[in-house]
């Protein structure tokens, strides 16, 4: 068990985003986190990425509160990528890779050979290492996602949590990160759209409907027909691929 | 070996950038302090420097040494580091909200200064036992607090921030108007109008002292804060996602700013422009990371205050310009050429 949720609720006002949510995320897995537009996928990945506080209920890090862990300890394990981070600072990749490393050095160290390690490893998984002195601004969709993906692995965590990623992508990146995501070797929680991707990349899937969770388990016990109707409102048919034996999903124009 | 060889370099760079930012400052103090009714050759103010310091006992004109010691010498460093501090609070204004047109009045820090003045000089309050700068300062901290109460403390974005910055500034400036206008002293009115604008004129060795104080704890400050500025580059979630404590970051470094501003238009009046470009400038020559953006800005604000106090007292024989007039009439131009070759170059 590496992160756990245990009834975590959190409210806008008396707007219940999160209504009772618990899980556990398996050591190692990739866990993908579906629902439609406004389920609160978003706002559980900032709850357990410590960004926000629940109103009740709790994240469990390791056996431990994650409110009893401070804001940098919580960094130096869970890293987060968010959905549309942008910036107009021109910074180089290669510098956007070393803010991974903010939470492991205090305000007088410098840069150690531990750091520049932790770079270069996180800059060649994510296959930006020869981009490392090309410019933010220059940077395709594709590539921006991959240096927060190695901004994120600079910071040499144990849990990693994407909000989207694929987002705004060409086919051939988003199945390129997905390879990426799943063949890390750290625990990820993904919040994603393409019930497909998910079903063919993710080891567990959570559901969740106007912030409840409404189905959870493996890719074949999740992604139903029946589910694809009543959570995402849609008619298909779902039958294992022959190609990946995945479920996949055949929507029906009708 | 080569890692040795290379923060050998580094370390040698670096030296070299910090000495030539020093002999760059430098020159242009001795050449302000040159510059006026009475001309003084740059060795003449090199050799009374260097006199006072005990190194060195060469031979002086009287009149010249007073000159430079009481009048000159003293106004030059002033705007030295009041250009340096502007500059500073600009560059973390701009990457705290995340926006290239904040400056060091965007929290409504000079409107509410000039509130401050001109309830001195005009109301009368304090009953003279109060002086303008006291009061300016006052103003300019109670717009800061207005604003912190209405962006919601530190919980607020950047946005909301500078909308509520917007609304002290308006605030604050139709305060100053009512008061002008409605006051019957025409000649006072317009004192506090030209103290607004900004000028160096009667700044002394106290003031230096108070300034280069206060600029030097910012400075030292916002660079233990330097890496942490790095981290808001993706924004306030961004930041705290990789550990930065941000609403203790924003309170410590808009504190800082409002101190360093507060300070320097209760002092030297509200000078414009600097605050808003010289962070861009120095961006363009040295990288957006604030480990060297921030001592570049204080440098290039440095020496852009001094070329322009030189400025506003040398374009108009016998009479000295607004500071503020200057600061926008020669940087503008100069800004301008940065921008159309920036277009070009990307």
């Amino acid at each position: 068990m590496t992160i756990k949720a245990d009834n975590l609720t959190w409210k806008i006002g008396r707007k219940t985003i999160v209504d009772e949510v618990s899980f556990v995320a398996q050591p190692g897995k990739m866990l993908g986190l579906l629902g439609p537009n406004g389920s609160g996928k978003t706002s559980l990945l900032r709850l357990i990425a410590g960004l926000r506080s629940p109103h009740s209920g709790s994240i469990i890090l390791e056996g431990r509160d994650l409110k009893t862990i401070g804001r940098r300890a919580i960094a130096r394990r869970v890293a987060f990528v968010e959905q549309h981070a942008t910036t107009n600072a021109n910074l180089r990749v290669v510098d956007v890779v070393k803010l991974g490393r903010f939470p492991h050095r205090s305000m007088f160290s410098g840069w150690s050979l531990a750091d520049d390690e932790a770079v270069e490893t996180a800059l060649s998984r994510a296959g930006m290492a020869h981009k490392r002195n090309d410019r933010w601004q220059s940077l395709s969709g594709g590539e921006k996602q991959r240096t927060h993906i190695a901004r994120a692995l600079a910071q040499s965590p144990k849990e990693l949590i994407l909000d989207e990623p694929t987002n705004h992508l060409d086919i051939q990146h988003q199945i390129g990160l997905m390879r990426l995501v799943s063949g890390l070797p750290m625990t990820s929680i993904i919040a994603l759209h393409d019930l497909n991707h998910a079903a063919m990349f993710c080891d567990h899937l959570i559901v969740m409907q106007n912030g409840r969770i409404v189905a959870s388990g493996t890719p074949e016990d999740v992604v139903t027909e029946a589910l694809l109707r009543d959570v995402f409102c849609v008619e298909a048919r779902v039958e294992a691929s022959p190609h990946h034996a995945r479920p996949h999903i055949h929507y029906l124009a009708r | 070996m080569t890692g040795a060889h290379n923060s050998l370099r580094q370390f040698f760079a670096f030296a070299a950038a910090v000495a030539a930012s020093f002999a760059a400052i430098g020159l242009a103090v001795g050449v302000s302090v040159g510059i006026g009714d009475l001309p003084i050759p740059l060795a003449t103010t090199f050799s009374a420097v260097t006199n006072r310091l005990g190194w060195t006992a060469v031979a002086l004109n009287r009149i010249h040494e007073t000159v430079i010691w009481d009048y000159r010498l003293s106004r030059a460093l002033v705007a030295a580091f009041c250009g340096a501090g502007l500059a500073l609070s600009g560059a973390v204004m701009q990457s705290l909200l995340r926006n290239p047109l904040a400056e060091p009045y965007v929290l409504g820090i000079s409107a509410g200064a000039s509130t401050g003045a001109v309830s001195i000089v005009i109301l009368g309050l304090g009953a003279g036992t109060i002086s303008l700068s006291t009061g300016a300062f006052a103003g300019a901290f109670a717009a800061f607090f207005f604003v912190a109460l209405l962006s919601n403390g530190t919980r607020g974005g950047a946005d909301r921030t500078i909308l509520a910055g917007v609304a002290a500034s308006q605030l604050f400036n139709a305060s100053t108007s009512y008061i002008v206008t409605t006051s019957g002293n025409a000649q006072q009115a317009r004192d506090v109008m030209f103290w607004l604008l900004g000028s160096f004129g009667g700044v002394r060795w106290p003031e230096l002292a108070l300034v280069s104080v206060i600029v030097g704890i910012a400075l030292v400050a916002c660079l233990l804060y330097a890496r942490v500025l790095d981290a808001f580059a993706f924004g306030d979630e961004a930041a705290a996602a990789l550990g930065v404590n941000v609403a203790r970051a924003r309170i410590v470094l808009f504190a800082l700013t409002a101190m360093m501003t507060a300070t320097i238009v209760s002092m030297v009046g509200s000078i414009g422009f600097v605050g808003l470009v010289v962070p861009h400038v120095a961006r363009f020559v040295v990288g957006p990371l604030h480990v060297r953006l921030l001592p570049a800005c204080a440098v290039v604000g440095a020496i852009f205050m001094v070329v322009a106090d030189i400025a506003s007292r040398t374009l108009i024989p016998q009479q000295v310009l607004p500071i503020g007039v200057v600061t926008a009439l020669v940087g503008v131009p100069f800004f301008s050429i940065i921008l159309y070759r920036f277009q070009r170059a990307s």
